[in-house]
């Protein structure tokens, strides 16, 4: 059953590492519904949040296909339950649209929504949320003339109280200096 | 000047003034042993192969007449020494020709190093001449890759390249190096790589799993072991031969994994596959414990996956954790590498034999023997068969030769014949399938194992794909043995099409040049075989000819490989013959 996943790499920050990923997702035919890449709460580690709609079984192939990569340090995936996620919207709509409408303003207010800038020709909204959110409030706004629309890649966080990867570049020091105790040893 | 002083002295003044770019890259080398380099020269290179002038008492370079077939010896040269074979090419056109060979590499696991010259780091991306997003091109089909544009970079990166292409799953590595790079100056100093941490070579081994695994093949009726290269890969020969004495369970090979066990262990059962032994495929749907050993359940050994090895419980055992269910579900996953856990498995498994299982696959044998093997082997016809003169280079050379195909029915016939003594004797492109790959390998598994008696297996297909190396093996004079299986045809795709397309025999056959000829004109003894009584004498004297030596064997124009799973079939429904 296909379903919507958040696949989460985290990677050494090196050029052409974007390339190196969405090049696994082309080979098996998987389309990339949202990708954001920043950089991680570890210095000098790259996150990114890939969103796909795919089977479980792709999924997992696609992750662990990730994590094999030479500059990949970890990838996990989760379902939509397993995370907090947010998107963000940006809307410009007419000045005077906003100027001559009561329910505009109560639609704002409602979606929790906010007014970034205003010129006398445009105003810039800002809305966060989900995918679905965000769109309602487009199909609201439209009926006003959105004159540009644009939608940010999602940002998530896991349940779990810890960042995964920190736990995991722990174990990974560990072992390492075990390694070369060992090899100091021999 | 430079032979005149030791290497540590040549390292130590590099430590205090600066040397070249290039220079660092050549002494990078040494320092990982290289001794041989199949390359290219061309503009972006050539302040490297200026520097390797200086240093040609310590590393040989070949010099192919095309950058695909320094790839392919390079590999040839990798697969029979078990270190990294390096090739070396120009920019642009030079290293877009080694794609072919990388990409053979990374489905065989073989560990290369390709270094190629870029231009100056000013001009990337501004189309200058002989210009090629190298790394954009050979990131899919390379375990790693990296741009150098700075000197500087030299000895860590390739430090880095050697340990990724050689640790783990091995794989080809490309190291694009901008011609200033090569120019510009470092103190230059060596540490080989030993770890990177955003890269595990083997994961963890977990001891559970291993027991696990041998309360289930202890409890077997009917346990059957399917191995791939992963155990040549791995060094586990040794480790693997005593697993499969003390459990006592029938063995059978994927073609990369031949030479893993002598042919002639009473447990090697044959290959596995589509034109692997009857029983082989057969016994994979009946027993009821599949251990599947460095091997990745390619689909040409698997058929239909559908119908694949229901019945049985799947234990897989592998370094790479890409490979556990990615094609067959494995109820215990054993992850390492193999030269670890076998030995942890064989002291949990029980000593046992398997008679009456065994004699199952004989029985097969019985079968097949009769119905394909015996007819290979003594045709009734006057037109010579692959399978015979297959038969009668193992019997030439008691499985004592290395062995190293092209690809086709000769491959085939090869695989299923040849007689392999001892490990890393089989080379043959695997799953790529790359037509062109035997002359060059051959070569280079001659340069690599040059005390061995080396057969290259070619058709008169790929012969042609790469038949400039003949010009290569003159010059290096290396005692390279071709067996060139001449049918005039693209042999496997006309049997396809003769099953599989009603006989159109569409654009399969081949108006050949003068073999014999062609191979004089490159300065390389040959004969050309006329009928099936001068075969044995042919034979004798290529194997005792001092230097390279082609043998051209007229083969009958439509003889066909058997038995076979038809592609997308299950290998239950092994075709035995059309007869």
């Amino acid at each position: 059953m296909k379903r919507s996943y958040t696949i989460t790499a985290f990677s050494e920050n090196h050029v052409g590492l974007l390339n190196r990923i969405t090049i696994i997702f082309t080979r098996r035919h998987v389309n990339i519904e949202s990708l954001t890449v920043s950089a991680s709460a570890i210095k000098g580690i790259h996150k990114f949040t890939i969103v796909v709609h795919d089977t479980k079984e792709m999924v997992e192939k696609v992750v662990s296909q990730i994590e094999k990569l030479v500059e990949v340090l970890k990838a996990y995936y989760h379902t939509d339950n397993e995370i907090i996620h947010q998107e963000i919207a940006l809307y410009k709509v007419p000045t005077k649209a906003l100027l001559e409408s009561n329910t505009l303003e109560k639609t704002i207010r409602d979606h929790n929504a906010r007014i970034l800038e205003i010129t006398p020709e445009f105003a810039v909204i800002e809305k966060t949320g989900h995918k679905e959110d965000t769109q309602e409030l487009f199909d609201i706004l439209s009926k006003y003339g959105v004159r540009q629309f644009t939608r940010s890649g999602r940002v998530a966080i896991t349940r779990s109280n810890k960042e995964l990867l920190s736990t995991y570049l722990k174990e990974v020091d560990k072992a390492q200096s075990i390694h070369i105790n060992d090899t100091i040893n021999n | 000047m430079k032979e005149q002083i030791t290497l540590s002295e040549i390292e130590e003044k590099a430590k205090k003034v600066k040397i070249t770019g290039s220079e660092a890259l050549i002494l990078s080398l040494i320092k990982e042993n290289v001794d041989t380099i199949f390359g290219y020269p061309g503009g972006a290179i050539m302040p490297v192969y200026d520097s390797l002038m200086d240093y040609n008492k310590k590393i040989r370079h070949i010099l192919t007449r095309h950058e695909q077939g320094a790839i392919h010896a390079a590999e040839g040269y990798a697969r029979v020494t078990g270190k990294v074979g390096v090739c070396m090419a120009t920019s642009g056109p030079g290293a877009t020709n080694l794609i072919t060979g990388i990409a053979n590499a990374m489905i065989d696991s073989t560990p290369i190093v390709c270094i190629t010259g870029q231009v100056v780091s000013s001009l990337l991306g501004s189309d200058a001449f002989q210009e090629t997003d190298v790394v954009g091109i050979s990131m899919p089909i390379t375990k790693w890759n990296y741009l150098i544009t700075k000197a500087e970079e030299i000895p860590e990166v390739i430090a880095q390249a050697f340990y990724i292409a050689s640790t783990g799953r091995p794989g080809p590595v490309v190291i694009d190096i901008s011609k200033n790079a090569q120019f510009g100056k470092l103190y230059f100093r060596y540490k080989r790589c030993t770890s990177i941490r955003s890269y595990i070579p083997g994961p963890a081994i977990d001891k559970n799993k291993i027991g696990e695994a041998a309360r289930i093949i202890n409890k077997a009726k009917k346990p059957f072991v399917l191995f791939g290269q992963g155990i040549i890969l791995g060094g586990a020969e040794k480790e693997f031969r005593a697993f499969v004495e003390k459990s006592g369970i029938p063995a059978a090979w994927t073609i990369l994994g031949k030479s893993a066990l002598p042919t002639d262990h009473p447990l090697n059962v044959g290959m596995l596959g589509m034109h692997g032994n009857y029983g082989t495929n057969i016994k994979t749907n009946e027993c009821d414990v599949l251990v599947a050993i460095g091997m990745r359940f390619d689909d040409r050994v698997t058929g239909d996956l559908n119908r694949y090895a229901k019945q049985a419980k799947i234990i897989h055992m592998e370094l790479d954790p890409t490979e556990i269910n990615k094609n067959v579900k494995a109820d215990v996953a054993i992850l390492g590498s193999v030269k670890e856990t076998l030995p942890l498995l064989t002291d949990l498994v029980e000593r046992k034999s398997y008679d009456s299982w065994i004699k199952e696959f004989k029985d097969c044998d019985k079968i097949e023997y009769e119905k394909v093997i015996s007819k290979d082997f003594y045709p009734s016809k006057p037109g010579i068969s692959m399978g015979e003169v297959m038969h009668l280079i193992t019997e030439k050379t008691r499985g004592e030769a290395i062995i190293v195909t092209d690809v086709g029915q000769h491959q085939m016939f090869a695989s299923r014949y040849a007689k392999m003594n001892y490990t890393r004797s089989f080379v043959t492109s695997g799953g790529l399938g790359t037509m062109g790959f035997g002359l060059p390998a051959a070569h280079g598994a001659k340069i690599g194992a040059p005390d061995r008696t080396v057969i290259g297996i070619i058709g008169d297909g790929g012969f042609q794909m790469t038949i400039q190396e003949l010009a290569t093996i003159n010059q290096t004079g290396a005692a390279v043995k071709i067996v060139l299986m001449n049918n005039t045809y693209l042999g496997m795709v006309r049997q396809w099409q003769q099953l599989f397309f009603n006989r159109r025999y569409s654009e399969t056959h081949l108006k050949n040049p003068d073999f014999i000829k062609v191979a004089e004109g490159f300065g390389i003894k040959g004969r050309r075989i006329l009928e099936r009584k001068e075969l044995e004498k042919g034979l004798e004297e290529m194997l005792n000819y001092d230097g390279p030596f082609l043998l051209e064997v007229p083969i009958e124009k439509e003889g066909n490989v058997f038995p076979m799973v038809p592609s997308g079939a299950s290998v239950s429904d092994i075709i035995i013959n059309i007869e």
